[in-house]
């Protein structure tokens, strides 16, 4: 068995004595697509923060590649390999398509601030190697006719398929989906599930958190259920699917509805 | 996980070979900013002409403080415009170089061409210490840290009578001077600022293209985003803000050796203040801006000053009517034509 490339250790949260993640150890195992469900208030969310360094674990640890990033800043996790798209998009409204793209790349320029102001040759070649990178990328999500075009401009499917070539730019080892079908109608969803199996059929592994279960089930090689904070299932589609405990936590949720 | 990895690699090469680069490239975003860089050129080789068509004096004297200020303002463009940091303290900046290149030369004899790296130096090495504490919390820290120390320097300037002259100014400064040779007249200083505001909007137009350029207005934008691609904002924001008092501690020395006198009221937070409306008039994160705006802060005063009283009144009512006409100010002018122009013919 290969080492998980993502892995928490008794990982607590809580909020003014609240309790949104309790206790809990899971892994993320290299290659592979792994989702986190559960009803609203779950506590995915805010295991999703601790993970990508939004928010501070009361108590517990995460490691990523064996590295303990629990306390790190997320510019740091992001430079370590963990690249995210955000459920509300956060991409760049002011700036070009390409641009954002290009920003993805930021942590592999090399260039200095002297480099910078001066203009010099190596500079020039660096931005262009990143602009090609960047087109390139872009037209394997079939934006590239749009490379020029202000991001803020752009339709919501585009920007969230931007969102997520801005996040493959930085070429991560680990890719974190907050919602990716969130608000989308679902052809628009099922698009944005074939980019994500096409990437992992490349070797990304992703970890994400879904409410649309189609997309979920369809996806996932394991999945874990959340509900009070709790683990109360993980393992496949098919037994998550089957769980008592699932069960009733979803029925449990529909009845409050 | 090695293999993941290798795996991961492949992404970067994606199996499309379809791109056709040059087409892609040719109508964008890079060959619109390579004309900037001509375009700055151009503007520049123009401006030669202006000791040799101006009809008096004054006019170059008057050429040679839009020079100055266009540094200062295009310094807080960089801040504000692009870093969307507001720094209520440039004027203070521009004053810690005007009194540090001038002190040196009036009380220690060095000279102008000491002075100026010196302010640069030391306006850089302020800004970096209040940049550390005010940058690190998001929102209008600094803007407020940066109010504070421009008052703070305005005492300073006034109560350190022995170094500064106090309120009757420092006298004295000399003229920069190659050998016997001092730039002591308008049409000799104006060569040397033409240069000095050129290789500032160079290195502007510079940043801005290169990956910290990108960062910066990523920051600016949407810092939770920016963060997540590995940007430290702290230490870009720093950067810039560190960079921008530095070119404003430059447009300091230059203004105290040209003017060869100093005081305390052209350093005040008002005029900080003022500066920021003259990068917000311009064109705020526009390139271009900051020379609009530099040409109204220094050609607009002269013009209203027979209006006595009703010249503030006067200036700011003119301002309204700019900002109410263009919001994106006078470089944005040509957007909001061409949009307007656009759904006309639609």
């Amino acid at each position: 068995m290969t080492a998980p490339l993502l892995r928490t250790e008794a990982l607590n949260c809580y909020f003014d004595g609240l309790r949104a993640v309790a206790d809990l150890s899971f892994e993320v195992r290299p290659g592979e697509i792994k989702a986190v469900i559960g009803p609203n208030g779950a506590g995915k969310s805010t295991l999703f923060n601790m993970i990508a360094g939004v928010t501070r674990p009361t108590s517990g640890q995460i490691f990523f590649d064996g590295v303990r990033i629990d306390a790190m800043p997320t510019f740091r996790r992001a430079r370590l390999g963990i690249a995210r798209t955000f459920q509300n998009l956060q991409i760049f409204r002011e700036m070009t398509v390409l641009e954002n793209v290009m920003t993805g790349r930021h942590m592999h320029g090399r260039a200095g601030v002297i480099g910078a102001l001066l203009h010099g040759p190596s500079l020039r070649a660096e931005n262009r190697a990143m602009a090609d990178a960047a087109l390139e990328l872009l037209a394997r999500f079939e934006l590239d006719g749009k490379a020029d075009v202000v991001a803020g401009d752009l339709g919501f499917g585009q920007m969230k398929v931007l969102e997520l070539a801005r996040a493959l730019a930085s070429e991560p080892r680990l890719l974190l989906l907050d919602e990716p079908a969130a608000g989308l109608p679902q052809a628009e969803a099922e698009h944005i599930g074939k980019i994500i199996s096409a990437l992992n059929r490349d070797g990304m592994t992703v970890l994400l958190v879904e409410h649309n279960m189609r997309m979920v089930m369809s996806l996932s090689h394991d999945i874990l259920v959340l509900n009070n904070g709790m683990r109360i299932a993980e393992g496949d589609a098919d037994s998550v699917r089957r769980h008592p405990d699932v069960l009733a936590a979803y029925l449990g949720e529909a009845e409050h509805a | 996980m090695v293999l993941a990895r290798a795996k991961s690699d492949s992404l970067s090469s994606p199996p499309v070979e379809a791109v056709s680069r040059p087409q892609l490239r040719s109508p964008g975003r890079t060959a619109a900013i390579l004309s900037d860089h001509r375009l700055l050129l151009i503007v520049w080789l123009t401006m030669l002409v202006v000791p040799f068509a101006a009809p008096n004096a004054y006019f170059v004297s008057l050429a040679n403080m839009m020079l100055i200020n266009l540094i200062l303002i295009a310094s807080l463009n960089l801040l504000m415009g692009y870093g969307g940091q507001i720094s209520l303290g440039h004027a203070g900046f521009y004053g810690l170089g005007a009194y540090v290149s001038g002190v040196l030369g009036v009380k220690f004899g060095l000279g102008a061409w000491i002075g100026l790296p010196a302010a640069a130096l030391l306006t850089g090495l302020a800004a970096l210490l209040i940049g550390i504490p005010a940058l690190r919390l998001r929102g209008l820290y600094l803007s407020m840290a940066t109010l504070g120390w421009n008052a703070i320097l305005v005492v300073m300037f006034n109560r350190l009578i022995d170094l500064t002259g106090g309120p009757n100014g420092l006298l004295g400064v000399r003229p920069f001077a190659f050998g016997r040779f001092a730039l002591d007249t308008d049409a000799r200083q104006f060569p040397l600022l033409w240069l000095v505001s050129l290789l500032v909007m160079l290195a502007i137009l510079n940043l801005l293209r290169s990956g910290t350029g990108r960062a910066l207005r990523a920051v600016a934008t949407n810092e939770l985003g920016a963060d997540a691609v590995g940007i430290d904002s702290f230490r870009t924001k720093l950067l810039v803000f560190v960079l921008s008092a530095g070119m404003a501690g430059i447009a300091g020395s230059l203004y105290v050796h040209v003017n060869q006198f100093a005081s305390p009221e052209t350093f005040s937070v008002s005029n900080s203040i003022l500066l920021v409306v003259m990068v917000a008039i311009g064109g705020s994160g526009l390139y271009w801006g900051p020379l609009f705006g530099a040409l109204i802060f220094t050609a607009v005063p002269p013009l209203l000053l027979e209006y006595e009283d009703a010249e503030l009144m006067l200036f700011g009512f003119a301002m309204l009517v700019v900002l109410i006409a263009s919001p994106t100010g006078i470089a944005g002018l040509p957007a909001i034509l061409r949009r307007w122009l656009a759904s006309r013919r639609s």
